[in-house]
């Protein structure tokens, strides 16, 4: 199989280690070789943050190249804005449909751009849920990356069973029911693709 | 075959020196090298591992540890070797008894780092060879192998990483932990006593020992060439060997495993093998630069940057004139901030409505020097801001620094500010310095250190007062204020700046991370009340935002509830509902 190239982005506090993690685990499970690429440090401080997770029969270098990505599931609009030209021409987007207004904005020196979605599904494939609500219905906020993880399952090669073994597997144990309900939520959401 | 796990870099180095026998480890945390000790926890029941205050503290530790005869590690980011230098460069003379290695975190691309430094011209420096792996099996490999030479050649060892390396997962081959019989500990003067005298005869090993490291180096496992077309070589070492492989599949390569010393036959044999000769490294041309003053012709850094890291992309633009980078959309950027109910952003407020410059150092606390804060003014290495400081007043005199003050971490006290506070002490000072004690090694993701009362492995000890400490060394007046009580802090500070005295303020707040006030509801504007002045945004909480109708709001998945904007509203419109 050739590499797939799969990116993570967000803000740094979103939760884009343990998704890339449980990616990771995945694509080992079902005996691909494996390398993931992550963001440790200052930037978790609520910059802007970026995992690469490669998988395939031989994987060399563990970033993703622009212009190489598969598919870039970004935790929140402007990041999905922002790594967008990471994708290959029919590169897939989920994003989870937020805004975070980075410091920049907040304190009007810039403005956030307006219909990201839009914009970016003229050159892609773009599946946008509001993984936050759906969370908040499970009262559960950290759910949200699961949210959006199973929403990323669709467009990816493993089964909906190896998805719920390394969830299980990788979440905090007291928190294994609520992320598989979250996990499927994200899943039955397939086709609200937007534009 | 046995198993195989996905292991991060850092974890894979716990692990190899699980598996080499390593009994000591000793670290002070610093991005990119702070999992090593993380992850050495898990092997407690044969490694004794711990935070020491500082790296110089954490390597003379892991000597010690080898000159009685058990294999030991110290492990530290790029700048905290310079920090380790002054043992670093004369343990190169002693050797070792059971073997040493340090490891060393570098970080082009200066994704959490003050500079951009390259190890491998310090370890060039003192004479102490370096290896370095290019993933993660290769990094547990190599802390083996790092083991081996160090007992060998009677010398410390350096593992060099980079981010890239460090923060990768890859697949790793599991094996046993080898039992190395501890080596009896020998009287040994002339070695382990380094004056004059004896040191200059250790100084004539050193220069035959990298030589001698240089000739066998051909002979090494760990340097390897895959001959391939012969029209193109390249050699290459670390991360960078990745991407050559991407760009090159075809290329001849010759893959370094140890950096210094270069194993100069085989690379002399190689360059002659190949037509066109290219050397692939990121940062400085430490390999480049050695191998053209043997005489042999090679392309390097004309082509390629001594800044940031590398990538398959960068290696097709320089080398095949491929130009394939994408045009990034135009985003405002989004820069790392102080948390949500971070306890520094309260001092800072309190520090810019008395319109003072803060001397700076490193931590989160460094983020207060970028909008809307914009109050530290200088950041130059741990410890440096008292010191700064001291060499202002000493410049400008005591009137000068009136609208100074120094502010420093409690982590970043304890590595060096102490000696700082001392100097100032001893050479009289009038300063203020603020100790910013949110009770953990924030910055590098919420370490232990001699002040939090627990050790590397969360058991409880004995916790050094800081206030005790200020007293004890005899600053004048040392109080302690909570860093949300803006009320009681203005003026403290105030009257600290403004007296004749050296004052040292501890303004304690635990680390928002650390604390989560789920026993307080989030912080809510009442849109009756609001008058949308915007005082509330002035210390740049990003929990606090305008919307495009111009109303003020409070995200109530961010705000931890530490009320700083319900203290600053003058309208009274915010509060915990
Ligand atoms: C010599 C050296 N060692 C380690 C580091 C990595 N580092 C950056 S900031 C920091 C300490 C931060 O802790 P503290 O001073 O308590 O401030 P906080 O981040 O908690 O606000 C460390 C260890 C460094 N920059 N330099």
């Amino acid at each position: 199989m050739d590499t797939k190239n799969i990116m993570i982005v967000g803000v740094g506090g979103q939760g884009t280690l343990l998704t890339s993690r449980i990616l990771g685990g995945l694509a080992m499970k079902a005996g691909y070789d494996v390398k993931l690429s992550e963001v440790h440090g200052m930037a978790q401080r609520g910059g802007s943050v970026v995992t690469f997770v490669r998988y395939g029969d031989k994987v060399a270098e563990p970033i993703v190249e622009e212009g190489q990505a598969d598919v870039l599931i970004a935790f929140e609009r402007l990041e999905a804005l922002r790594y967008a030209h990471f994708l290959k021409k029919d590169g897939v987007i989920i994003v989870n449909d937020q805004r975070m207004d980075p410091m920049p904005v907040v304190i009007g020196n810039a403005r956030y751009p307006e219909h990201i979605l839009e914009e970016l599904s003229e050159k892609y494939t773009v599946y946008a849920v509001d993984a936050m609500a759906e969370a908040k219905k499970l009262r559960n906020l950290r759910t949200f990356n699961v949210v959006v993880l199973g929403m990323a399952a669709r467009y990816m090669d493993f089964s909906k069973e190896q998805w719920i073994e390394v969830i299980t597997a990788t979440v905090p144990p007291k928190t294994v029911d609520v992320n598989l309900q979250a996990f499927e939520v994200g899943y039955n959401k397939k086709g609200e693709q937007t534009v | 075959m046995s198993e195989k796990v996905l292991m991060l870099g850092n974890e894979a180095i716990a692990r190899g020196a699980y598996e080499a026998g390593v009994k000591v480890s000793a670290a002070y945390p610093g991005t990119p090298s702070t999992e090593i000790s993380e992850n050495i926890v898990r092997y407690k029941d044969c490694i004794y591992a711990e935070w020491s205050p500082n790296e110089k503290v954490a390597t003379e530790v892991a000597i010690g540890a080898s000159m009685s005869g058990v294999r030991s590690m110290a492990s530290m980011k790029h700048v905290g070797v310079n920090v380790a230098s002054d043992p670093l460069y004369t343990v190169s003379y002693i050797g070792v008894n059971g073997g040493m290695v340090l490891v060393a975190a570098d970080d082009p691309g200066l994704y959490s780092s003050q500079n951009e430094q390259d190890t491998r011209a310090v370890a060039r420096a003192a004479h102490v060879p370096v290896l370095e792996p290019s993933d993660s099996q290769e990094a547990k490999d190599f802390v083996i192998a790092a083991y081996e030479l160090s007992e060998k050649y009677d010398t410390p060892v350096i593992l060099r990483t980079t981010t890239r390396l460090a923060h990768s997962q890859g697949l790793v081959e599991l094996g046993e932990r080898q039992e190395i019989p501890d080596k009896p500990y020998e009287k040994n003067i002339p070695k382990n006593v380094m004056m004059p005298g004896n040191a200059i005869k250790r100084h004539i090993y050193v220069e035959q020992r990298e030589l001698r490291m240089s000739q066998d180096g051909g002979r090494m496992d760990i340097n390897r060439v895959e001959y391939n077309d012969t029209s193109i070589g390249v050699i290459t070492s670390g991360i960078p060997y990745q991407y050559v492989k991407e760009v090159l599949p075809e290329a001849s390569v010759l893959k370094l495993g140890m950096v210094n010393p270069l194993p100069r036959p085989l690379i002399e044999e190689f360059a002659a093998k190949v037509d066109k000769l290219y050397v692939v490294e990121e940062l400085d041309p430490i390999i480049e630069e050695q191998v053209k003053s043997w005489g042999i012709s090679v392309i390097g850094k004309e082509i390629f940057t001594v800044q940031g890291e590398y990538s398959a992309n960068l290696l097709r633009k320089a080398m095949l004139g491929q130009d394939v980078t994408a045009v990034p959309a135009d985003v405002p950027v989004r820069p790392p901030i102080l948390c949500p109910s971070c306890p520094h952003r309260s001092t800072f407020h309190v520090l810019k409505q008395l319109n003072l410059h803060a001397a700076g150092d490193i931590g989160c606390y460094t983020l207060g020097a970028v909008a809307p804060l914009n109050v530290v003014d200088t950041t130059v290495c741990m410890g440096s801001s008292i010191s700064t400081l001291h060499g202002m007043e000493k410049a400008k005199g005591k009137d000068y620094i009136k609208n100074w003050v120094a502010v420093i971490g409690d982590s970043t006290f304890m590595h060096t500010g102490v000696n700082s506070l001392m100097n100032m002490v001893y050479n009289q000072s009038t300063a203020t310095v603020l100790i910013l004690d949110n009770s953990t090694t924030g910055m590098t993701g919420h370490q232990d250190h001699a002040a939090t009362g627990k050790t590397l492995q969360g058991d409880h000890t004995y916790a050094i007062d800081i206030v005790g400490i200020c007293k004890a060394m005899g600053v004048p007046s040392v109080q302690f204020c909570d860093a949300f009580d803006i009320a009681k802090l203005r003026p403290m500070i105030k009257a600290a700046v403004e007296s004749d005295e050296l004052s040292v303020i501890v303004v304690k707040g635990p680390c928002a991370l650390l604390e989560k006030r789920t026993w307080l509801t989030p912080c809510h504007i009442d849109p009756e009340k609001c008058r949308r002045c915007g005082m509330c945004m002035k210390p740049g909480c990003p929990a606090i935002t305008k919307k495009d109708d111009g109303s003020i709001v409070i995200d109530d998945t961010m705000c931890n509830r530490c009320g700083l904007c319900e203290k600053i509203c003058p309208f009274g419109a915010i509060s915990r509902l």
